[in-house]
C-alpha cells in the first residue's frame, strides 16, 4: 500500500513541465512490472476522454487496477498532494521576489515557453480530431467560442459536447470510424 | 478566515473540475476569465506570475487553482479550491472506471471517445492563445511559445530546458 503511494508521490514530484503520462509509463509497465502495455493505454484513453485532470484521473484508473477502491484514494492522492505543497511553498517564496522586475520577467518567459506544452498537445489532439468536416468545424467553433467570443466554458461544452457524439455516432452507423 | 470567499473559490472551482475535457490546459482560458476578470482576485501580471510558478513546479499543471486559491485565502484557500477542481471530476472518474471497465468494446463508449476529441482540441488550443494574450512581452511572447511548440513536437528535448530558455530569452530581450 505504501509503495502504491510512494510510487505515485514520485512521479509527482519529479515529472516537470507535464508529459505525466510518459512517466508513469516509464515506473509502472517498465520499471515495476505492475501491469500490462496494454492495460496501461486502456486506462489512458479513459483517463483523457473524460472530465478530470488527466493525470489525476489516470492514478484513479491505476490505482483502482492494483488494489481497488484503496488504491484510487492512494494514486490520487500521492499524485495531487506533494507537488501541491511544494507548489505553494515556492509561491509564497517566488510571488515576494516577482516584486523585483527580473524574477517577475522570468517567469513571464517561463510562461511564454510552457504554452508550448499545451499547444503542443492541442496539436496533437487537432490532428488526431479532424478526420472530416464536421469534426473541424467542431473543432473551430469551440476554439472561437472560447478564445475570441469569450463565452463561459460551460456554455460552449455543453453546446459542442452533444452535437460532436450526436456527429460521431453517425460516423459509426455510417461505418466510417472503427 | 473570509466565508464568502471560500464559497466563491468553491462555486468557480467545482464546476470546472467536470470540464476538464482533454485535461488541465483546456480551462485555463475559464480560470483566468473568472479570477482576473469576473471576480478581480487577480490582476493580469499576477495571474501570469502564479500560472508560471505552476509550471515550473513538477505535479499536475492544475495546481495553477491551489495557487490562486492560496492567494485569494492563504492555506485554507488553497485547500478548498484544491477540493473543488480535484474531488468531483474524481468521484465521476471512479464510478466510469468501473462502468468502463464491464463495457471496454460496446459502441457508445468509441462513440464518446470519438466525439470528445475534437471540442478538446478546440479547448486545449483556446487557452494557449488566452494565456498568450494575457501574457506580457507581446510578440515575444507568441515567439517563444511557437518555438517551444516546435522544439516539442520535433525533437525529444527535456521541456524545463525549453522553460529556463524562456526565461533567458525574456531577461535578455526585455530587461
Amino acid at each position: 500500500m505504501a509503495a502504491i503511494f510512494l510510487a505515485f508521490a514520485k512521479i509527482g514530484l519529479t515529472s516537470f513541465g507535464g508529459g505525466l503520462s510518459g512517466w508513469m509509463l516509464r515506473e509502472f509497465v517498465e520499471r515495476r512490472r505492475w501491469m500490462s502495455e496494454e492495460e496501461f493505454l486502456s486506462g489512458l484513453a479513459l483517463a483523457q476522454a473524460f472530465p478530470g485532470v488527466n493525470v489525476v484521473n489516470l492514478s484513479i484508473w491505476l490505482g483502482y487496477r492494483l488494489r481497488a477502491g484503496r488504491g484510487a484514494l492512494l494514486g490520487a492522492l500521492g499524485i495531487t498532494l506533494p507537488p501541491m505543497l511544494l507548489a505553494v511553498v515556492l509561491a509564497a517564496v517566488l510571488t515576494r521576489l516577482a516584486q523585483s522586475q527580473h524574477v517577475h520577467l522570468a517567469l513571464a518567459g517561463v510562461a511564454a515557453a510552457a504554452v508550448g506544452l499545451s499547444l503542443q498537445t492541442g496539436l496533437r489532439a487537432a490532428r488526431r480530431a479532424v478526420q472530416g468536416l464536421v469534426p473541424a468545424l467542431i473543432l473551430a467553433l469551440t476554439f472561437a467560442g472560447i478564445f475570441l467570443l469569450r463565452l463561459p466554458l460551460l456554455w460552449v461544452v455543453a453546446a459542442m459536447v452533444p452535437c460532436s457524439i450526436f456527429a460521431a455516432y453517425l460516423r459509426v452507423r455510417g461505418g466510417r470510424l472503427r | 478566515m473570509n466565508a464568502p470567499i471560500l464559497a466563491d473559490l468553491l462555486a468557480v472551482f467545482a464546476p470546472l473540475s467536470f470540464l476538464t475535457i482533454g485535461g488541465g490546459p483546456s480551462i485555463v482560458a475559464d480560470i483566468h476569465r473568472q479570477a482576473v476578470d469576473i471576480y478581480g482576485w487577480l490582476t493580469e501580471s499576477e495571474f501570469m506570475d502564479l500560472f508560471a510558478i505552476s509550471r515550473i513546479t513538477p505535479g499536475p499543471g492544475s495546481l495553477l487553482v491551489t495557487l490562486v486559491g492560496y492567494r485569494v485565502a492563504g492555506g485554507l484557500g488553497a485547500l478548498i479550491a484544491s477540493v473543488a477542481i480535484f474531488v468531483p471530476s474524481s468521484l465521476l472518474v471512479y464510478g466510469l472506471a468501473r462502468l468502463w471497465a464491464r463495457h471496454r468494446e460496446a459502441t457508445w463508449t468509441r462513440v464518446i471517445q470519438a466525439g470528445l476529441v475534437p471540442v478538446a482540441a478546440g479547448m486545449i488550443l483556446a487557452a494557449s492563445c488566452t494565456v498568450l494574450r494575457a501574457a506580457e512581452g507581446g510578440p515575444w511572447a507568441w515567439s517563444v511559445a511557437a518555438a517551444s511548440t516546435l522544439a516539442l513536437m520535433y525533437t525529444r528535448i527535456n521541456p524545463f530546458l525549453l522553460l529556463g530558455a524562456g526565461a533567458l530569452v525574456f531577461l535578455a530581450v526585455l530587461s
